[in-house]
């Protein structure tokens, strides 16, 4: 793909386990273009935080070459790492992985304070992030005072508050009751139409699934299907 | 910058367990700084009691004299030379006349170091104008701890024998015409002070004097004059002082190591605890070496709060005391050491204590955050090691 912002070529990532090694991704090609809202799908150990893992720099493939916003992601330093997914990554966990000391506008807040902005920026961008996911009156509060769901809407604030170019998001709604998962899908799809990030998701949850346009299985580190969704919402 | 900020939320954030460490860490700095103060008040007390009572600027000995060997006192005298005169006459040197003699309170025989002094100095602060006399009568001048060791009061009497010149002994009855207080127990313990001019008469030694005190520390060179200076003479209470120190340091050592120990167990416990905090550093974007920083600062900062709350308790303390001093007691130790001492607390005494905990507590800090830069973050924010 040409205008592609992700690009893996024959991926493979093993891991030492005893004397010999597991192997948790194996040629994996794929590529992924501006935009998209995709999601690796497949059952617990398939692979899919691994390959999360390796577009959002965190980990390196062990053969194969994975290329981000064309940075080889083996070539690079752990700086540049960082600075990669400082300006262009957002990163969406499970268990939110909010700093508990931090009220909802310092969580927000933090991935700006890396790069260089002034503080009336800063306040400017984080209300923004909070208007987008509707916590601009939760802005005091600590995560501990806050429920599952508004904990993740702080998470993907968080994410999107730098406007990145990808938002990795693993297994964003694994700890949310229902209509929880499907407020922040909304949101997540909204962003993805409204500013054109490109969000990639690893689920098993049939609600993620539904929002997606594309859909990408994985079984034992494998590709095994890549297919464009027929949207139902 | 901004590992700053954020180790002082981090550390604020976590609530009781920093304000524990911060105390116990707080309490080593006030302690360490109040020892220390103590000491060096004891030091300046000890020094200034020294150059007041027996010292002053520096003294000049007969080449002959040792005072810590009572043998080369009987040969340890001699003229004084005219330049010396004419310094003794303006009152910038006061002569003082040293020899051995027995006194007999209550019957039983006691040695003693016989000195005369001129009653007219004013160079040395001890009472010496008590031993004018317009009789023939032979009055003393002695400390409280000679009065108590030989169970002499004021104005009671006592049998003086010493041996003149020749070695021709010769006895007198002397009175106590005063007793000092001082805290320099050396010219107190087994000294009898008496006229300068009478002890010339009494050993038949005029004009002779077996060393000089010194009232201006002028250094001057005079032949067969060995001048001795403030340093050397208080050398004696230094290496006492220095030796308290050590023993004090010891204490003061444990007492940061218990400090030192929470906050390493505290950056041990944080470091297994906040795996997935570090992971989401750097998912967020700090390298490993920014995560460890923010660590050692905080770890670090615990002996920044804790200067803050040492002084906010401490300094209260410190001044109260300065203003009561600790009273050591009137127990005679044979040291020089005042009743009652006042510390004196100096910046550079401030400044080192901060400098030695902060240095250290980042130490303790930064040992165990370096695990962080082994870390993966993919098991980091797994909540592995």
């Amino acid at each position: 793909m040409d205008n592609a912002i992700i690009q893996l070529n024959g991926l493979t990532k093993r891991f030492p386990v005893g004397s010999g090694y597991f192997t948790a991704l194996s040629d994996i090609d794929l590529s992924f273009s501006k935009g998209e809202f995709a999601g690796l799908v497949g059952p617990s150990g398939s692979g899919k935080t691994t390959l999360l893992n390796i577009i959002g720099s965190l980990d390196v493939p062990s053969v194969g070459e994975a290329t981000v916003l064309n940075h080889s992601i083996a070539g690079l330093n752990q700086k540049q790492a960082a600075n990669l997914r400082n300006h262009h990554i957002g990163f969406i966990f499970q268990t939110y992985n909010l700093l508990p000391v931090y009220t909802v506008y310092e969580n927000v807040e933090f991935a700006l304070l890396l790069q260089k902005m002034s503080a009336t920026e800063r306040r400017k961008a984080v209300m923004q992030a909070l208007e987008w996911v509707g916590l601009t009156d939760k802005e005091k509060s600590r995560p501990s005072m806050l429920s599952g769901g508004e904990c993740q809407r702080v998470a993907i604030a968080r994410s999107m508050v730098k406007k990145p170019e990808i938002v990795l998001a693993d297994e964003p709604t694994a700890n949310l009751d229902s209509k929880n998962s499907h407020h922040i899908l909304q949101t997540m799809q909204k962003l993805n139409d409204e500013l054109g990030v490109t969000f990639i998701f690893s689920t098993h949850d049939e609600k993620v699934m539904q929002y997606l346009k594309r859909k990408i299985s994985l079984a034992d580190g494998r590709v095994v299907a890549d297919e464009l969704a027929i949207l139902s919402q | 910058m901004i590992a700053f900020k954020l180790a002082y939320k981090n550390l604020l954030g976590a609530g009781l367990r920093t304000w524990l460490n911060v105390s116990v860490l707080s309490l080593a700095f006030v302690l360490i700084i109040f020892y220390n103060a103590m000491i060096d008040g004891w030091n300046r007390q000890g020094r200034n009691d020294t150059q007041n009572w027996e010292i002053a600027q520096g003294q000049y000995w007969h080449p002959e004299y040792d005072k810590y060997d009572v043998y080369t006192i009987n040969d340890a005298h001699q003229a004084l030379i005219n330049p010396i005169q004419k310094h003794v006459d303006a009152g910038r040197m006061v002569p003082e006349l040293l020899q051995q003699a027995s006194i007999y309170p209550q019957g039983r025989m006691q040695s003693i170091i016989l000195r005369g002094i001129p009653s007219e100095q004013s160079v040395l602060k001890l009472p010496t104008h008590l031993l004018k006399s317009d009789s023939e009568e032979l009055i003393a001048l002695i400390g409280k701890r000679m009065a108590k060791a030989s169970k002499l009061k004021l104005n009671d009497t006592v049998l003086l024998r010493w041996r003149d010149k020749n070695g021709t002994f010769d006895a007198a009855e002397m009175r106590i015409g005063g007793i000092f207080n001082c805290d320099v127990a050396e010219i107190d313990n087994g000294q009898i002070y008496i006229s300068y001019a009478l002890m010339q008469n009494m050993m038949g030694l005029s004009n002779e004097a077996t060393l000089l005190v010194d009232k201006l520390g002028m250094g001057e060179q005079f032949s067969d004059w060995d001048f001795k200076s403030p340093s050397f003479l208080l050398k004696e209470l230094d290496e006492l002082i220095n030796s308290e120190r050590i023993s004090g340091m010891v204490m003061q050592l444990i007492l940061l190591l218990i400090a030192l120990l929470a906050i390493f167990d505290t950056q041990i416990l944080a470091i297994f605890r906040r795996k997935k905090e570090i992971g989401t550093y750097i998912a967020l974007g700090l390298t490993r070496q920014q995560v460890v920083r923010v660590f050692t600062i905080e770890g670090g900062m615990h002996s920044v709060l804790a200067a803050l709350l040492g002084a906010v308790y401490g300094i209260p303390l410190f001044m109260w005391i300065d203003s009561v001093g600790i009273n050591f007691g009137s127990a005679d130790m044979g040291i020089t050491i005042a009743e009652r001492v006042y510390p004196y607390y100096s910046l550079q005494l401030v400044l080192i204590t901060i400098v030695v905990v902060v240095v250290s507590s980042t130490i303790v800090s930064f040992i165990p955050a370096r695990k962080i830069a082994r870390m993966k973050p993919t098991d980091a924010l797994k909540g592995k090691m």
